[in-house]
Parts: structure tokens; C-alpha cells; sequence
């Protein structure tokens, strides 16, 4: 195996998987910047999308279309739970928003099933991943073939323009300076004029939007949905916005690229001494099957969430954040 | 919020009414016993389960109010060791890749009929789930709101993951199966009832009042000499003991268990009743365990009627979205159902008590 194209290959991969992450991690960093609220539904928001993704291309709904009503019926999604959940609970403590979105995930999960139930449909179905997002393509690269799926490949560059939309957005427009004001000091933005509760509502209809395109990549790429599907991504996209700084949308952009590399390594480096065999030093060899042997991959989320650990003891704020003070 | 006085003036009283609550329950599995049905065995069997929980999970989070989502992973590894311990050592070399040393334990000693060995094997996996806590707790103490919540969350993911992989010691995804099913409903209620009483001296000892005022003050309670850490830890700890004891008891009544039956759902459904139940009440513990766990049997026997899944899931989650936002504090808040009142009302109705009708209750300190 060449070393470069290995290489170069595991950064491409990290580099898409990376792209993921960082949809999933602004979603959660643009509410938790404003409301100091983790948002755990967001990742059903994600499974909601799916369904409906599925649902209607299920139904021979052609393919603009149906992603326009996965984006609608997100962001109602968004919307709902940010009114019925959310909202009642502006002065409770933090720890009861963070409960509440637990029972908001729990709803939309059984809603799911029960709807699949009434409309006949299986609950655990495989997703029908549109053409254009099937197979993959090949680079011919001064490192040799590489190969990269079509949907990692939209990810990777879907990825990095909505982010830089979003940015522009957040950096250019009235809506965007009320966003920033907001989550600089909520009552002191009331109190400038502010319409809040406007600018919470469309914190969440951005977070769905960017959750609607996290989760249809997502479906696609597991090839299989489920109601619980969005408990895994949501909780690394909270890992990626920790690492960014919480509530920093640049900094969950970098975090969830961060996160992203940090999970290829975690997959690429155990095992990499079997791959190398023969054609590096014996001595080499023994040592990263013996301190890195294949069956360390499997342990990859349980590092994972010690970094993050490690990481909320060592730098609360994050890589770019400031610490919070209460 | 506070924690309310305890101001014990009629020990008998007390003894009385502690009496009382433990002669219905007692009653209580005596008829389930004579009824000899295992389904009502069963609910009752999940319920003393629930209330363990619920009371272990209010010690670390709602007396201390640092929130821990991470508990079910202590009950994982209750369930895990015990059920390895007691495991006949046939059935081990059959499933399980032990290291020698493990592989010859077999613990089934009993004193006449009674099982010590399991005992004992619960004992050590809750010991074992203390000693980790210790570990973890000192590092995840220091973590406040939903930072701390979050990270114990992790704690879950971590030992889930550990579990599917350690495929010597748990058969890894798939199910851990030929427990012997010790468990029965004298098991479970006496294990409530010691895990009730240590939680309800702690909330009223000094400790207990430690965790309620840094959990209401952090400043103001470091300054009148309360250490933080020392207050959170001690919690942790207790309250993972019990749940690995929790876990324990439901290896060895369920007799077959997986990595998944430990992971979200359980840790939600346990969450609902400590917040339905009241965080800071012990009391309360039981009280949502009770309700919660009669709502979620009646729906799931609706569910299998019309088989319309996912009502009782919707219905339980939109209970706790209610009582969290009309009624933050549970229905108990942090305060006690009150057994010296029913010793009293009890010692009085058979005349015991010296009072006559209108005289000021003597529960009530003098100066108050």
C-alpha cells in the first residue's frame, strides 16, 4: 500500500466526514449561542428530515420536490418545539431546557413510529438514496486513485458553502447583527428593541434547515434510518461544538472538522501496522500492532468522548470559545 | 426548596408509621406471592427496580442538583459483574472467554436457603461500581449545569461501547443469557428498603444538608465551610453503589440481557420519574416510580390492543414536558411524606396518644 495515497485518502475522508460534522455542530452552537440551551432534539430534527425524505421519494414525489418538503417540514419541526418547548421554559434553569429537549426527542421518535404505523410503512426502513447520490468517484491525483464517494463528495462541498452562507449571513444582515446581539446578552437586546423571540425563532429555522441537510446526508450514507438514528450524530456534533468553544459557530465549524479527522485517525492509525507490513522496518511493525492493533478501532467513540471529557476539564471554552461565566 | 426540619419528638410515633408503610407492603407481596400470577410478580418486581433507581439517581443529581445522565452505565456494570459472578462455571466456559483467575468463580453458597453468593455478588458489583465512581466522579464533579450533564452522558456512551467490546467478559452485542434468576420480590423490596433508609438519613444528616445548600448556592455554601467536591462525591458514590445494586437485581430476574437494554430509553424513563417524583424528595421517588410505572403498563397494554406504538412513549414524554414546565419542582418538591403523622394519627385513633382534640400538635418544636 502507498503511503501517500493512504494517506491522502484518510484526509479526504476526514475532510467529508468533517463536513458532517460541522453542519451538525452549527445547528447546535447558533441555539445554544442565543439560548444557552443544548439542544438534544436536534438530531430527531435530523431523523424527521430523513423520514420525510423517505417517505415521499417512497411516493414517487420527484426529487426537487421532495427535498423541499423535507426542508418545510424540518423547519415546522424547528419551529413547533421551539413554541411548545422551549419558550415556556425562558427562566427555568438550564438543566430543566436541556431535560425538556430529551422529552421533545422522545416525542418526535414515538411520532415517527406511530405515524409510520398508521401510513403502513416499516419503521426501520432502508433509505432511498437518490441516484445522483450513489456510488462514488475516482481522482487521479499526484498521490495516485483516489476514491470518494458522491455523498461524501456533496458533503464536502455542501458543507463548507452553507457554512460560509451562514457566515455571511450572521456577519452581513440586520437579522444576523440581532442575532449577535442577542447572544451577547438577551435582556440587553430586548431592552435595545430587539424582537427575541423573533430571533430565537429563526435561530431554529436555520438549525433545522442545516439539520434537513445533516440528515439527509446522514440517511444516505447509513443507507438504513430508524427513529433513533439521531442520538449517535447529535451527541459528536455536541462534541464537535465543545471543541470549537459552545456557541461559536466558527468554532463548531472547525470542531466538527476536528472531530471529523480525530474519528479517521482514530479508524486509520489502529490496524496500520498490518498495513505496512513488509514494507517498512520489522521493529515499526511489531510496536504499532502491539500498541495499536486493529481491535482499537472499535473503542474509537469511547476515546472519543474521553477527549471530550478531557477536554471540559482542561478548556471549558473550547479551542476558540471563552468560558462562560455564571 | 430547602430541605424541611425533621424534628423528631415521638420516636414510636415514627416507628409506628414506618410500621404501618412497611406492613401494606409487606401484605402486599405476600398476596402477589399467593397469587402466584408472574405478570403482576413482574410489575412489581420492575417497579422495587424503579424506585431503587429513581431513589439512588436523586441522591447524586437531585439532592446536589449537578445533573447525572451517566447513571444507567453503574447499572450496566451492576448487572454485568454480578451476573458473571453468579454465572455456574460450566455456563461460563460455554459463553464467556474469562481470564482463569475469574473463571473458576462461581458464587451459589447459600446458608440454608439463603442465597449468599448472590448477595455477596451484588455487594462486590457494587462495590466495584463505587470505586469507579470515585474515578469518575472526581473527575466529572468539577463540571457544573449541562456541561456535567453532557459529560456523564459520555460516561454512558463509554461504558456501552466498552461492554459491546469486551466480547471475553459480556458476549458483546449479543445477549448474556443463563443468569439464575435469584431475584424475587423479597429481594427487590429489601434492597429498596435499605437503599430508602440510607438515602433518607443522608438528605437529613449533615451531608445531606451540604448537598441541598451548595446545590441551592454554590458561593454561599463554599463560605460557610462546605467542600463542593467532597459533598458531590460523596453522592456519586452512594448513589452508583445502589444502582449497580439496582442492576444487580435486574440481571437476575430478567436472567438475559444485552448492552442495549442499558443505554437512552432506560436512562429517560428513570429521569421522567425522579423529575415527576420531585428532585430532593425521597419520598417523591417512590411516588413517580409508582405513577409512572402504572401509566406506562395501562398504555402499553393500549398499545398492544390497537397496536398503534409510540402512544406511550408520546404520552410519557408530554407528562414530563408538562411537569416541567407547570411544575418544575414534581409533585413532592423537596419536601417528605410524613410517617411520624401517620404513627400519630394511628397511635390517636387507638387512643394511644395523650392529646386531646385542638391541643397544638407536639411535632411542632417549641419557638416555631
Amino acid at each position: 500500500m502507498n503511503f501517500g495515497v493512504y494517506w491522502a485518502q484518510q484526509f479526504l475522508n476526514g475532510l467529508s466526514v468533517g463536513s458532517q460534522y460541522a453542519l451538525m455542530a452549527v445547528g447546535l452552537a447558533m441555539v445554544f449561542g442565543i439560548l444557552r440551551l443544548i439542544n438534544f432534539a436536534h438530531g430527531d430534527v435530523m431523523m424527521v428530515a430523513a423520514y420525510i425524505g423517505a417517505f415521499s421519494l417512497a411516493a414517487q414525489v420527484p426529487l426537487p420536490l421532495a427535498l423541499l418538503l423535507v426542508l418545510l417540514g424540518t423547519v415546522l419541526t424547528g419551529l413547533l418545539m421551539e413554541r411548545a418547548a422551549y419558550r415556556p421554559l425562558r427562566r427555568a434553569p438550564a438543566v430543566a431546557v436541556l431535560l425538556s429537549s430529551f422529552a421533545v426527542g422522545q416525542i418526535l421518535q414515538n411520532g415517527t413510529l406511530l405515524l409510520s404505523r398508521l401510513i403502513n410503512q416499516p419503521v426501520q426502513m432502508a433509505f432511498p438514496t437518490p441516484d445522483i447520490l450513489q456510488g462514488a468517484v475516482l481522482f487521479n491525483t499526484f498521490f495516485g486513485d483516489l476514491r470518494l464517494s458522491r455523498i461524501n463528495l456533496v458533503s464536502l462541498i455542501a458543507g463548507p458553502i452553507l457554512l460560509v452562507l451562514l457566515i455571511i449571513f450572521i456577519r452581513r444582515t440586520t437579522l444576523g447583527l440581532s442575532m449577535r446581539a442577542t447572544a451577547e446578552d438577551l435582556q440587553a437586546a430586548q431592552l435595545m428593541g430587539i424582537d427575541t423571540n423573533r430571533v430565537i425563532m429563526w435561530a431554529f429555522v436555520i438549525g433545522s434547515l442545516l439539520a434537513a441537510v445533516a440528515g439527509v446526508l446522514y440517511a444516505s450514507q447509513a443507507g438504513q434510518i430508524k427513529p433513533d438514528m439521531g442520538f449517535t450524530p447529535v451527541l459528536k456534533a455536541f462534541i464537535a461544538a465543545v471543541i470549537g468553544g459552545f456557541g461559536s459557530i466558527p468554532g463548531a465549524m472547525i470542531g466538527g472538522y476536528v472531530l471529523g479527522f480525530l474519528e479517521v485517525l482514530l479508524t486509520a492509525l489502529p490496524g496500520y501496522g498490518d498495513l505496512i507490513r513488509g514494507s517498512a522496518s520489522p521493529e515499526v511493525v511489531t510496536f504499532l500492532q502491539t500498541y495499536l492493533p486493529t481491535t482499537l478501532s472499535r473503542y474509537r467513540d469511547a476515546f472519543v468522548f474521553v477527549a471530550l471529557i478531557v477536554l471540559l476539564l482542561v478548556r471549558p471554552g473550547g479551542i476558540l470559545g471563552t468560558v462562560d461565566k455564571e | 426548596m430547602n430541605a424541611q426540619a425533621i424534628t423528631r419528638t415521638s420516636p414510636l410515633a415514627t416507628w409506628v408509621g414506618v410500621g404501618i408503610v412497611a406492613g401494606v407492603v409487606v401484605a402486599i407481596i405476600l398476596l402477589l406471592e399467593a397469587s402466584g400470577s408472574a405478570f403482576w410478580q413482574g410489575i412489581f418486581i420492575t417497579l422495587g427496580m424503579f424506585i431503587i433507581l429513581a431513589v439512588s439517581l436523586n441522591l447524586a443529581s437531585g439532592f446536589t442538583g449537578v445533573f447525572s445522565l451517566g447513571h444507567i452505565g453503574f447499572m450496566a456494570l451492576g448487572a454485568y459483574i454480578a451476573a458473571i459472578l453468579t454465572l455456574p462455571v460450566e455456563n461460563k466456559e460455554e459463553l464467556l472467554n474469562l481470564p482463569g483467575w475469574l473463571a473458576t468463580i462461581h458464587l451459589d453458597f447459600t446458608v440454608g436457603t439463603f442465597p449468599l453468593g448472590f448477595l455477596t455478588a451484588t455487594l462486590i458489583a457494587g462495590l466495584i461500581a463505587s470505586l469507579l465512581a470515585v474515578v469518575v466522579g472526581a473527575v466529572l464533579m468539577r463540571l457544573s449545569g449541562h456541561f456535567v450533564a453532557v459529560a456523564t452522558l459520555g460516561f454512558l456512551v463509554i461504558v456501552r461501547v466498552v461492554l459491546i467490546n469486551a466480547d471475553d467478559f459480556t458476549r458483546g452485542a449479543r445477549t448474556f443469557s443463563n443468569v439464575t434468576p435469584y431475584t424475587d420480590l423479597w429481594w427487590v423490596y429489601g434492597w429498596a428498603a435499605v437503599t430508602l433508609y440510607t438515602i433518607w438519613r443522608i438528605k437529613f444528616s449533615a451531608y445531606g444538608r451540604a448537598m441541598f445548600a451548595q446545590r441551592e448556592d454554590v458561593a454561599a455554601a463554599r463560605s460557610v465551610g462546605i467542600v463542593i467536591m467532597r459533598s458531590r462525591l460523596f453522592a456519586f458514590v452512594v448513589s452508583a453503589f445502589f444502582t449497580a445494586v439496582a442492576g444487580s437485581l435486574w440481571g437476575h430476574f430478567i436472567t438475559s440481557f444485552s448492552p442495549n437494554a442499558f443505554y437512552f430509553d432506560l436512562t429517560f424513563r428513570v429521569i421522567t420519574m425522579l423529575v415527576v417524583g420531585g428532585m430532593g424528595s425521597v419520598s417523591g421517588s417512590v411516588v413517580g416510580p409508582v405513577l409512572i410505572t402504572a401509566l406506562a403498563e395501562a398504555l402499553r397494554r393500549l398499545e398492544d390492543y390497537n397496536q398503534l406504538y409510540g402512544i406511550s412513549g408520546i404520552s410519557l414524554a408530554l407528562l414530563f414536558l408538562i411537569i416541567i414546565i407547570f411544575r418544575p419542582n414534581g409533585l413532592m418538591g423537596s419536601r417528605e411524606f410524613d410517617v411520624e403523622w401517620l404513627g400519630q394519627r394511628v397511635l390517636r385513633a387507638l387512643s394511644f396518644g395523650r392529646r386531646r382534640e385542638g391541643e397544638k400538635p407536639e411535632r411542632f418544636p417549641a419557638g416555631e
